[in-house]
């Protein structure tokens, strides 16, 4: 019997204790992720200013996996300029599907405590959810207000 | 205790604890020698043959059709269509049966605790019809108070669709008294009998009901082959659900005539192997018998019940009767997303569902989004009960809370 644990702490730390939810009142980028299947639902709020993703919080309700994740994907990506941040987003798509190198998966930091995820297929969708609605939001180069 | 995993290739080779049961049931060793054996031994395409190995094929496709007539105890084999699985039955009934006779007026007739399956072809009905779609709701044990149901019939129900075991609660529906009154007002009545199939005897006769849906894999026969009965009369009245080939008498230029009952409704090549397959499924069934059945279900629930309120943050959904669940236990933890409930009894091997459980409207109803769902089958055993009980007292531990 597998008696590891996926839900390390470094998850259930950041799905009890999230650094980032709350409204951001001067969003200038927001966008709703939802996974219809299971539920998941985040709303995405960023501050961009000159191309750097200056603010970043989320709201909604989910799994363990998906709040932890997109609350990872702020504390790393708050600070950024949108190229750096769509480059931390190609490395955890990549992490996923487990062609990352060792060197890449430093980079990730605390992401990278959901390497394992690869091996939880069902479960794939909920880490990718912030990621996802992240590269959505900046993707389509919006205008900066 | 006998041991019945024994009997099932999958569950003797594996250490899971498979209580998924409501989603499908194992295979047992002799269904799939069944369908195995009619593909080794009378292989042909059934009801066209003419040919001895044809007649065989079609023989033992029709003695299937009388196996599953004897199980429902229907009057007739004729009544016993043969479909993929319980959806495509009460889609049957949607569009041979509603379509062509409801009106803007007429009432459909659905509890609130029905599985998507049967409401989306409801829905649909009542859409294209301009019919009224009517709920009846239930009390939060998921038990129906009789003034609800009074309220709920009335002389424009010309349908009614219920399930006879909600998948969610495991609990049985009044569906006597329903059917008793919508045919007081004129009306016929569908059972989708996809959980209760498995968990109690089907009498169709003595239900009175119009028309019985279930599925053969979560009686442990193969995916991909169901069952609809309808009354002779109603079936004889409707026209085809899909055309094309087996169902037809003659076909002309401009038009065809029919097939016969069963035959009318099973156009294409049939899973002939999934039909003889189901018999073999029933035998077993009825060999273990219904009363070894229910104890062990029960005593299972049982203790499935008394474990999980000893675990703290643990909520039970429906009754707190072992014999009110039909081996479905649905529960929440709290602070923990039932997706994440299920993954962490998956580390333990231990097999449950987690979502909405196609019932969205149940749920929403019940004041919740989601909830995790642990059911047992007969073939389940203390020990998977208490593997289940011992890693759901460490869900909220290992999710960091207490």
């Amino acid at each position: 019997m597998n008696n590891r644990t996926f839900y390390n702490e470094v998850l259930t730390d950041h799905n009890r204790y999230p650094g980032h939810k709350e409204k951001l009142a001067d969003a200038n980028l927001v966008l709703e992720g939802v996974n219809p299947s299971c539920g998941d639902d985040i709303v995405l709020q960023l501050r961009v200013k000159d191309g750097r993703i200056a603010e970043g919080t989320f709201t909604g309700d989910g799994c363990a996996i998906s709040q932890a994740s997109v609350d990872i994907m702020l504390d790393l990506v708050i600070g950024k300029t949108k190229e750096e941040a769509m480059h931390l987003a190609d490395l955890f798509f990549r992490m996923i599907k487990g062609t990352v190198s060792d060197e890449e998966l430093e980079e990730l930091e605390e992401a990278s405590a959901l390497v394992d995820i690869s091996h939880m297929p069902a479960r794939v969708k909920c880490a990718v959810l912030g990621w996802h609605t992240l590269t959505e939001m900046l993707g389509d180069e919006p205008e900066e207000k | 205790m006998t041991d019945y995993k024994k009997d099932f290739p999958l569950l003797a080779e594996s250490d899971i604890a498979y209580l998924d049961n409501a989603a499908t049931e194992q295979r047992p060793a002799c269904v799939l020698d069944a369908e195995r054996e009619f593909y080794e031994r009378w292989n042909a395409n059934p009801l066209r043959g003419l040919y001895e190995l044809g007649v065989e094929a079609t023989e033992q496709y029709e003695h299937a059709r009388e196996r599953v007539a004897r199980f429902v105890h229907a009057k007739s084999e004729r009544e016993i269509i043969f479909t993929r699985n319980t959806t495509e039955g009460i889609n049957l009934v949607a569009y041979s049966y509603a379509l062509p006779r409801l009106k803007p007026g007429d009432e459909i007739l659905v509890t609130i605790m029905e599985h998507h399956s049967n409401l989306l072809p409801w829905q649909m009905a009542a859409r294209r019809t301009g019919a009224t779609l009517k709920y009846l709701e239930c009390e939060p044990d998921g038990s129906f108070t009789e003034e609800k149901i009074c309220d709920a019939v009335t002389p424009h129900t010309k349908l009614a669709a219920l399930t006879l075991v909600s998948n969610v609660l495991g609990r049985a529906t009044p569906a006597e008294k329903l059917i008793g009154m919508v045919h007081e007002n004129g009306g016929v009545v569908l059972a989708d009998a996809a959980q209760a199939a498995p968990h109690m005897p089907i009498d169709v006769t003595a239900l009175d009901v119009d028309f019985l849906a279930f599925s053969g894999h979560k009686l442990m026969a193969p995916m991909g082959i169901g069952v609809l009965y309808g009354k002779q009369e109603l079936l004889e009245e409707m026209p085809p659900f899909l055309t094309g080939g087996e169902m037809i008498d003659r076909v002309m230029r401009e038009g065809a005539v029919f097939a016969e009952l069963p035959h009318k409704f099973e156009a294409g090549t049939v899973n002939a192997g999934g039909a003889v397959a189901l018999a073999a499924a029933i035998d077993y069934l009825e060999s273990i018998g219904w009363k070894e059945i229910t104890e062990r279900e029960e005593m299972l629930t049982a203790q499935l019940l008394a474990g999980m309120k000893k675990v703290p943050g643990v909520h039970i959904l429906g009754s707190g009767d072992e014999k009110e669940h039909c081996g479905i236990v649905s529960f929440t933890v709290d602070d923990v997303h039932p997706h994440d409930i299920a993954s962490i009894l998956d580390e333990a091997h231990v097999a449950v569902r987690a979502g909405h459980h196609c019932a969205q409207p149940l749920l929403e109803w019940l004041g919740i989004s989601s909830c995790a769902r642990a059911s047992v089958a007969f073939y389940n055993t203390p020990e998977d009960v208490g593997r289940f009980l011992d890693q759901l007292a460490q869900v909220r531990r290992m999710m960091g809370y207490e």
